[in-house]
């Protein structure tokens, strides 16, 4: 038993101790959250765009007058289904990859590559996400917004979206979760983020267990974290209406 | 074709307006032309699908008609031309399920339009606020949520909300249908209060006491036309509409 943990003291030295490998982690750990948060602005961002042009097509297409805006809508809604299908029926690392090898062929800056497939990525989610928080307002909101002289994007910004935001903020907490996972595959564009930091300790020490275990306990202690603080703002949300 | 309508009298015309819904076979509305004064407080009356609703709807805009013209103040509001946004300022509308803004605060659902669209500061709709709220009984509730009111109260705020714009003309569509009866009289009398106040309004109520009370003008409406138009002491001691004598023996 004593030789056990003899054994396993002497592995961690190894792993995390020796040559401050311990570093890797830590500095891919901060990579990990760059990513996942430039990557969350971003898929917000489309998102929000996205899910707007599809619940305006669908809401208001058929009583729209024909002209010009009308073709418009119906040409971004076309592009934002083109874009909803690639994204959610190709894997993100593929995605990553075209980004990387493809897209981005000339450039050097493997963060803005991984940020740009990530944060596309997750818009596609994030869209489907947030039009079925709008939709599922009751479309009385909309006509008493603009009943005051409100057009249409100051009522969907201003009473619509923070509406629907609200209801679907446990979904948008998991997708931010998933993100998190998800850029796990950085290291595939040779990009240090935390997987890619326990891989290079495994390369010089040739023992897995310790950094693989590591990076476990990190990724399951930021979801935790996360999950949590969720938790405690949707209560914060969830009080205000009462 | 713009002079005519710049009587200053009149606050809204409308011509020959028709409504016909793409997924629906029957006419919501087919031609109406009525004329609404200043002061008027004009009651909408007629049997369930009639088109009332419409009509109010098609009045700001919130319908799109197939036909007609409405003018607003001398501008035409079925002119694309014509800013629909400035015009809805100067409209209020009362719905019959409140629709008020759950996320906001009593205060911010009646100070966000003044102050968003630029017609008031921050102070200036914060106080004309609290002078609403005070008018309609409600001074305590300023600073709740709309789901901690009755539906008396969340009503009356609606009014209050849409009152905040100094509204030259108010639109109420069945304000009192989705109320208990007990709450019915708080509503009615902040309408009845309004319209002793000089305000021009339109209102499509089954509440005949109100009609007879307050309207300067009642109209009958049935399969989306006007069938009869008249003052209310004519229009309920004397139909002279075999229609609206049928509907009229049932809803008294
Ligand atoms: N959005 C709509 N789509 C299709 N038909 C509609 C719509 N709104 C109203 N209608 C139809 O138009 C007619 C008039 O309706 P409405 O104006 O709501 O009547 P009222 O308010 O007098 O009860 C009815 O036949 C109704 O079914
Ligand atoms: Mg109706």
């Amino acid at each position: 038993m004593t030789e056990w943990f003899a054994h396993q003291k002497a592995l961690f030295f190894l792993n995390l101790i020796d040559d401050d490998r311990w570093r890797y982690l830590a500095d891919g750990l901060v990579l990990t959250l760059e990513i996942t948060f430039f990557a969350l602005i971003l898929g917000l961002t489309i998102g929000i765009i996205i899910a707007i042009i599809r619940a305006t097509h669908d809401n208001t297409y058929d009583t729209m007058a024909p002209g010009f805006g009308k073709i418009v809508l119906k040409v971004l809604n076309i592009i934002s289904k083109v874009y909803l299908t690639v994204i959610r029926g190709t894997p993100v690392v593929v995605q990553l990859l075209i980004m990387y090898y493809i897209i981005f062929a000339t450039s050097n800056n493997k963060l803005i590559v991984a940020v740009l497939a990530f944060g596309i990525n997750s818009g596609a989610y994030v869209a489907e996400i947030v039009r079925s928080g709008i939709m599922s307002i009751d479309k009385g909101q909309m006509e008493a917004g603009r009943s005051l002289g409100f057009n249409y994007v100051q009522t969907m910004t201003g009473i619509i979206i923070p509406q629907a935001f609200k209801n679907v903020l446990p979904a948008l907490a998991n997708e931010f979760i998933t993100l998190l996972k998800e850029t796990a595959v950085s290291g595939y564009i040779a990009l240090q983020d935390l997987t890619k930091g326990a891989y290079i300790i495994i390369g010089r020490t040739y023992s897995a267990f310790m950094p693989l275990i590591a990076i476990a306990l990190v990724y399951l202690v930021l979801v935790m974290f996360f999950t949590w603080l969720v938790g405690r703002l949707e209560r914060r949300l969830r009080s205000s209406d009462h | 074709m713009t002079t005519e309508h710049n009587d200053s009298n009149v606050l809204i015309e409308v011509q020959g307006l028709e409504k016909h819904f793409k997924n629906s076979t029957v006419r919501a509305l087919n031609g109406i032309d009525v004329k609404i004064n200043k002061g008027d407080v004009v009651v909408v009356i007629g049997p369930s699908g009639s088109g009332k609703s419409t009509f109010l709807r098609c009045l700001n805009l919130l319908e799109v008609p197939t036909g007609g013209h409405i003018w607003f103040e001398g501008q035409e509001i079925t002119d694309k031309k014509n800013d629909i946004n400035k015009m809805r300022q100067k409209m209020g509308m009362v719905f019959q399920s409140f629709n008020l803004f759950p996320h906001k605060s009593v205060r911010q659902n009646i100070t966000m339009a003044p102050i968003k669209l630029g017609v008031m500061k921050k102070d200036e709709a914060n106080r004309r606020a609290e002078e609403l709220v005070e008018r309609v009984g409600l001074p305590d509730k300023i600073d709740t949520y709309p789901n901690s009111l009755s539906g008396g109260q969340k009503q009356r705020i609606a009014i209050v909300r849409a009152l905040a714009m100094n509204p030259d003309v108010m639109l109420f569509d069945e304000p009192t249908s989705a109320l208990d009866p007990e709450m019915i009289g708080e509503v009615l009398d902040v309408m009845k209060e309004l319209a002793k106040e000089g305000m021009t309004m339109v209102v499509v109520t089954h509440e005949m006491g109100f009609a007879k009370e307050v309207a300067t003008r009642v109209i009958f409406m049935e399969d989306g036309k006007i069938l009869a138009e008249d003052t209310p002491e004519e229009f309920f001691d004397n139909p002279d509409n075999e229609r609206l004598r049928s509907f009229l023996s049932k809803v008294l």
